[in-house]
């Protein structure tokens, strides 16, 4: 068996608010190997922005092991997580969490600024490819106040993309957009994965989703209760894996 | 990140509140232009106080008489009645005393000097014909006293310019009498104007032969008779033989006053006057540094409150810059700049403001003073200096509460 690219072996994930301690996770246990475009079902409350957020170095385990590429990140310094997320992750977040006073390419660039990308004009060509690669090539001096919710998050995207990662994450990346540009997206990260091999994992909410994916993981209370292969005629989703979403 | 691109960040993020930075840079550029600014004035008091004292000489020696002591009751330094006109001449010998180029003795005593229907109290000195050259005095009219003078202690008077502008006004003083404690003296010169304060001038006296002032105008005689005099002006050959001639005067005085124990007369240098007055006045300047020093600090702390505004405001973006691989170090620069660039600009702003400032306040009249400034090019580089020291000093604690900041927690902020 091939070694896989994310292996997560009883991680366990303990928050303390106030008093209380709360159990995001409670021992997650998973392999996801290269090229492939997992979605992590579940409903709110289930740990699975939690296990993202590990899964994307922003966050470690209180305990078991985590190892992406070969590293174990849970006994990684706050200097080499924030390398690892420089280089190897690129994070898609629901509200894109742009700067907004910045344009589409400065915004594009931010990751390169924190990583031996080479001078300004090398980094504004990167980032202007990026841009192009998500079909934004002709915005590249808008502000994200002047785009669409479906071109912010394609930015969003292209700022993952910009330092050629690994591994692209995306948590809920269509959370906050109508369908037809929730629909760009997901195309858009069907290429990406397809066409160039790329390593996705997607938190969603929603079936249209986690349909395009090849596997679904679905979790509850901090667990995995189900990881199976997704079929792939649209819309024909076992009921085991979105017994979550039927409630909605 | 590149220098540069840290400081290009530091700028637009600055840029995001114009009117915030503004106002903030304002409590470095008023602090750093009052330090500035004092600090000329200061240095301004200092020059011309000194420039003024340079201007009686610098190579004079005063000697004085040392303290009267009655009962164990001290009259102070220059109380007792020790010189005499003989030892003034005793340090003219040019074999027990060298070094001394002239010796000019004066005897002073105040007057109420009256001229026609108009009058004035002033000090009278009586001199000797050297006093001229050893004080750096000149001539606005008329002649100094001669020798001659002294011989038969005549009754003439040289007015300094002052003395002569309130009793004569506009008139011609030369040839007029003057009534000095009663007595009738012929005026026969005027001193040029060497300027001063109203507590220092040296334009409000009167000079008359110290014979006549001697015989005249005053009796103090010494315990053994001699002829008395309070200050004996000995110029010094040369700046380089100032301390053989303090020693040579010192030997002579102590050969004549038979002394074995201690001296009954005291010897000070213009030098040494010279630096007991810097060294006041580079107090007051220094005092004047730290007043101002205090609205700087004042300063700093505003950019301290509002780079922690800023953190918080920004609490969101510190997260994404996080996510997307910013380290600790990363922020903290990134913070750290911003704060210095506010201190460094209002800083180059106060420089100039100061500068400005002391300049237009130059020969300017302040609380009825002529004011004199000096720019010191060194005070501005160590207030630049200081002010990055501020933005440093006061931008990393807010700075570390940036960069500590964890990037999920961060993220979730609105």
């Amino acid at each position: 068996m091939t070694r896989g690219m994310i292996e997560l072996r009883d991680v366990t994930k303990t928050y303390r608010m106030g008093s209380v301690q709360v159990h995001a996770l409670r021992g997650v246990s998973l392999t996801i190997d290269q090229g492939e475009m997992v979605a992590i079902m579940g409903p709110s409350g289930s740990g699975k922005s939690t296990l993202m957020n590990i899964i994307g170095c922003l966050d470690v385990p209180t305990s078991g092991e985590f190892i992406l590429d070969g590293e174990d990140v849970g006994s990684l310094g706050d200097g080499r997580l924030a390398e690892i997320r420089n280089q190897k992750t690129g994070f898609v977040f629901q509200t894109y969490n742009l700067l907004p006073r910045l344009t589409a390419r400065a915004n594009v660039e931010l990751p390169l600024l924190y990583g031996k990308y080479g001078n300004g004009r090398n980094r504004k060509r990167l980032a202007e490819q990026a841009l192009e690669r998500v079909g934004l090539g002709d915005r590249v001096t808008h502000r994200p106040p002047e785009l669409s919710g479906g071109q912010q998050q394609r930015v969003g995207i292209a700022r993952a993309l910009v330092k050629n990662p690994s591994l692209l994450l995306a948590d809920e990346p269509t959370g906050n957009l109508d369908s037809r540009s929730s629909e760009e997206i997901v195309a858009l990260l069907q290429t990406l994965n397809e066409d160039e091999g790329l390593t996705i994992v997607v938190v969603t909410h929603e079936r249209d989703i986690a349909s395009s994916t090849r596997r679904v993981i679905s979790t509850r209370d901090g667990m995995v209760v189900s990881d199976e292969p997704f079929t792939n005629q649209r819309r024909a989703v076992p009921s085991a894996v979105l017994s979550g979403e039927e409630q909605l | 990140m590149s220098p540069t691109t840290l400081l290009l960040t530091a700028l637009s993020s600055l840029a995001v509140n114009k009117l915030r930075a503004g106002l903030t840079l304002l409590g470095i550029v008023i602090g750093i232009s009052a330090v500035i600014t004092l600090m000329a004035i200061g240095q301004g008091v200092q020059q011309s106080i000194t420039s003024r004292i340079e201007s009686l000489g610098t190579n004079l020696l005063f000697v004085r008489p040392g303290e009267s002591n009655q009962r164990g009751v001290s009259g102070g330094q220059g109380s007792a009645a020790t010189l005499t006109i003989e030892d003034a001449f005793a340090l003219q010998d040019k074999i027990f005393a060298p070094s001394v180029a002239a010796v000019a003795p004066e005897l002073s005593t105040t007057g109420q000097v009256v001229a026609g229907r108009t009058n004035t109290s002033t000090r009278v000195y009586g001199v000797t014909p050297e006093y001229l050259e050893a004080r750096n005095f000149e001539l606005s009219s008329g002649e100094f006293i001669t020798p001659g003078h002294l011989e038969t202690a005549a009754q003439v008077a040289v007015l300094g310019s002052e003395v002569a502008e309130t009793l004569f006004g506009y008139r011609e003083p030369l040839g007029q009498p003057v009534r000095v404690n009663g007595r009738q003296f012929e005026v026969i010169g005027v001193l040029e104007s060497k300027g001063g304060s109203r507590f220092f001038s040296l334009d409000d006296q009167l000079l008359v032969p110290i014979t006549t002032a001697h015989h005249r105008l005053s009796s103090s005689r010494t315990v053994q008779g001699g002829f008395n005099v309070q200050t004996i002006n000995v110029q010094v050959a040369d700046l380089e033989r100032m301390d053989s001639a303090i020693r040579e005067v010192a030997t002579v005085l102590r050969l004549r006053h038979r002394i074995t124990g201690d001296d009954d007369f005291s010897i000070t240098s213009q030098q040494e006057t010279i630096e007991t007055l810097q060294e006041t006045t580079g107090t007051f300047v220094v005092f004047l540094g730290a007043i101002a020093g205090i609205s700087l600090l004042v300063g700093g702390i505003g950019i301290m409150n509002i780079m922690l505004v800023s953190v918080t405001e920004r609490t969101r973006e510190i997260g994404i810059r996080k996510a997307m691989g910013a380290k600790y170090r990363d922020i903290l620069l990134q913070f750290v700049a911003e704060a210095t660039l506010l201190s460094l600009g209002g800083g180059a702003i106060g420089v100039l403001l100061g500068l400005a400032l002391s300049l237009s306040l130059n020969g300017r009249s302040l609380l009825g003073q002529p004011t004199q400034t000096a720019f010191d090019t060194e005070v501005a580089l160590m207030a630049l200096a200081v002010s990055a020291a501020i933005g440093l000093f006061f931008g990393i604690y807010p700075a570390m509460r940036a960069a500590r900041l964890h990037p999920i927690e961060a993220l979730r902020s609105e």
